[in-house]
């Protein structure tokens, strides 16, 4: 169980990106956390992998206190970050140092076969393409078998048909060992195609607009009326919390779209 | 993987291409020395003050024979050595601290910014007064050569570090020691390569001046005795002795460094 309860981040510069966030997030649940740019969401699940170090409130799972980066979470981030000077399989092995030789030779083959690159094991990251690379971070993130899977928009360098080809091996990644998963993104169709349940953010400061349980049966028609309607209504309630904050015309909500 | 055809010829057509290697590099020089020769055989120069190849080259036999040679290169080289390895480990050392502990750099930077202003050779006189003019003070003025690019280049890349790449180490609970072992390191490793070889660069340019500030042997002063018995041969020879350490003994340390730097996405032009 991942637990939120007032969290609040306020940056040395004295800015507020976060406020009052409150969320449960049952186990194997997937979360999908929308809202516009600069409306907290990075903030968030950098508190929730204990990078940050939140200044009220507090994150807990499975009633520990998060105040570190702990081995039951894994994150994924917008970029691959993969370490430019190890292999794949060495990069992919960067989570399970600890582990045996024998062991963790085999778990790399395993998560480096489940995300369809056992051939690239022994390459180097630059000869893998955007999509490719992404994938490696995700294996890289799933070896250790983190209870909670932190995702920030972790698509969303991708070209369109890449990142829906890696939206769906996501969930077939996610039912092997079903983490929680908090799926941060902009793309409101992203969310409504993984997510069990979606939190609507809004800025200025970062707080929880809504949360919405959409009940489309999985696997999710992108095409069918329901996933269109859901679709409208989240894209209105983030025009909404875009409107509700909008000081200045340079708010404009470009990144709902 | 079925790639399309006119690739793959593209891909053979460069692959069959001659590759000349090192072997193009010598083209220029060896022109130049045949002309050069020529002109001189041909009386339209003056072979004295411009000796050709073949005078240069009997010179360094003569020399050879007669043991000297040797004597004044290795005690070159052990003045080389012996300053880059303190000016390397005095770099090193003070540019990690300057890079890692911000602390460090705001105390000690200034200073050595303001150092490295001054011409090296400037020292000169003052390490003379302070180590006398025997080996102490050579070996320092060559430390200081080398300490600047190697303090400059480790202090400035540990900085650059890519923050992002630290991060995933943090997400994956690297204590102090991993994160340097395995994140600073390797990302800080191209930029410290290239220092060091510049520092072996200008390690070779302080012997010259180290040695003319009075040595009985060594590359340095074959050539102040060279010109102070006219003998621009001599001259010469230890010119192209330096040529050719100087670019050996780089050629070992990018050799030696080359196999830690494979994974490099840099641009590599063909041919
Ligand atoms: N390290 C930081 N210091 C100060 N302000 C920050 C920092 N990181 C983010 N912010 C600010 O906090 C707000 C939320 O940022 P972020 O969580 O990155 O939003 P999102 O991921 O939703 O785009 C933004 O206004 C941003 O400028
Ligand atoms: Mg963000």
């Amino acid at each position: 169980m991942l637990e939120i309860s007032g969290l609040a981040k306020r940056y040395p510069n004295g800015h507020l990106a976060l406020s009052g966030i409150e969320l449960a997030v049952p186990p194997g649940e997937i979360l999908g956390v929308v809202g516009g740019s600069g409306c907290g969401k990075s903030t968030l699940l950098r508190l929730v992998a204990g990078l940050e170090a939140p200044t009220e409130g507090f994150v807990a799972i499975n009633g520990v206190r998060v105040d570190r980066p702990r081995p039951e979470i894994g994150f994924v981030f917008q970029e691959p970050r993969l370490m430019p000077w190890l292999t794949i399989d060495q990069n992919v092995s960067f989570g399970i140092r600890h582990l045996p030789k024998a062991e963790r030779q085999s778990r790399v083959g395993e998560a480096l076969a489940r995300v369809g690159l056992a051939d690239f094991a022994g390459h180097w990251p630059r000869e893998l393409s955007g999509g490719m690379a992404q994938r490696v971070a995700l294996a890289r993130a799933l070896v250790g078998r983190p209870q909670v899977l932190l995702l920030d928009e972790p698509f969303s360098a991708l070209d369109a048909l890449t990142r829906t080809d890696l939206q769906e091996h996501l969930l077939d990644l996610w039912a092997y060992d079903r983490p929680t998963m908090l799926l941060v993104t902009h793309d409101i169709e992203e969310a409504l195609a993984l997510s069990d349940r979606i939190a609507v953010m809004e800025p200025a400061p970062g707080r929880l607009r809504v949360t919405v349980h959409p009940p489309l049966p999985r696997p999710r028609d992108r095409v069918s009326l329901e996933f269109q309607e859901w679709k409208q209504h989240l894209l209105t309630e983030l025009h909404h919390s875009l409107r509700a904050s909008r000081q200045g015309d340079e708010r404009f909500p470009a990144a709902a779209i | 993987m079925n790639e399309p055809a006119p690739l793959t010829e593209a891909v053979a057509l460069r692959r069959a291409r001659p590759n000349f290697g090192w072997g193009l590099g010598l083209v220029v020089p060896v022109g130049l020395a045949i002309g050069w020769e020529l002109l001189v055989g041909a009386g339209l120069v003056n072979g004295r003050l411009l000796p050709p190849p073949s005078k240069v080259f009997v010179t360094l036999l003569h020399l050879a024979a007669k043991g000297e040679l040797a004597t004044h290169i290795w005690a070159t080289l052990v003045r080389v050595a012996l300053g880059f390895l303190f000016g390397v480990l005095s770099g090193t050392l003070i540019g990690a601290l300057a890079g890692y502990s911000s602390w460090a750099r705001r105390l000690l930077d200034p200073m050595l910014q303001a150092l490295r202003a001054i011409p090296s050779i400037a020292w000169v006189p003052l390490f003379i007064l302070w180590f006398g003019i025997f080996e102490t003070s050579k070996v320092i003025l060559i430390a200081v050569g080398v300490f600047f690019p190697i303090y400059l280049a480790l202090s400035g890349a540990i900085r650059s570090v890519d923050r992002k790449l630290v991060e995933v180490g943090r997400i994956f609970r690297f204590s102090a020691g991993e994160m340097v072992w395995r994140i600073l390191l390797p990302a800080i490793l191209p930029s410290y390569v290239i220092a060091l070889r510049a520092g072996l660069g200008l390690g070779w340019m302080f012997v010259v001046a180290a040695e003319f500030m009075g040595a009985s042997e060594g590359l340095g002063f074959l050539l102040v005795d060279g010109q102070m018995t006219g003998q621009a041969q001599t001259v010469m020879a230890s010119i192209v002795v330096f040529a050719i350490l100087g670019k050996f003994t780089d050629w070992l340390l990018s050799a030696g460094t080359d196999r830690f730097l494979g994974w490099q996405d840099s641009f590599k032009p063909n041919l």
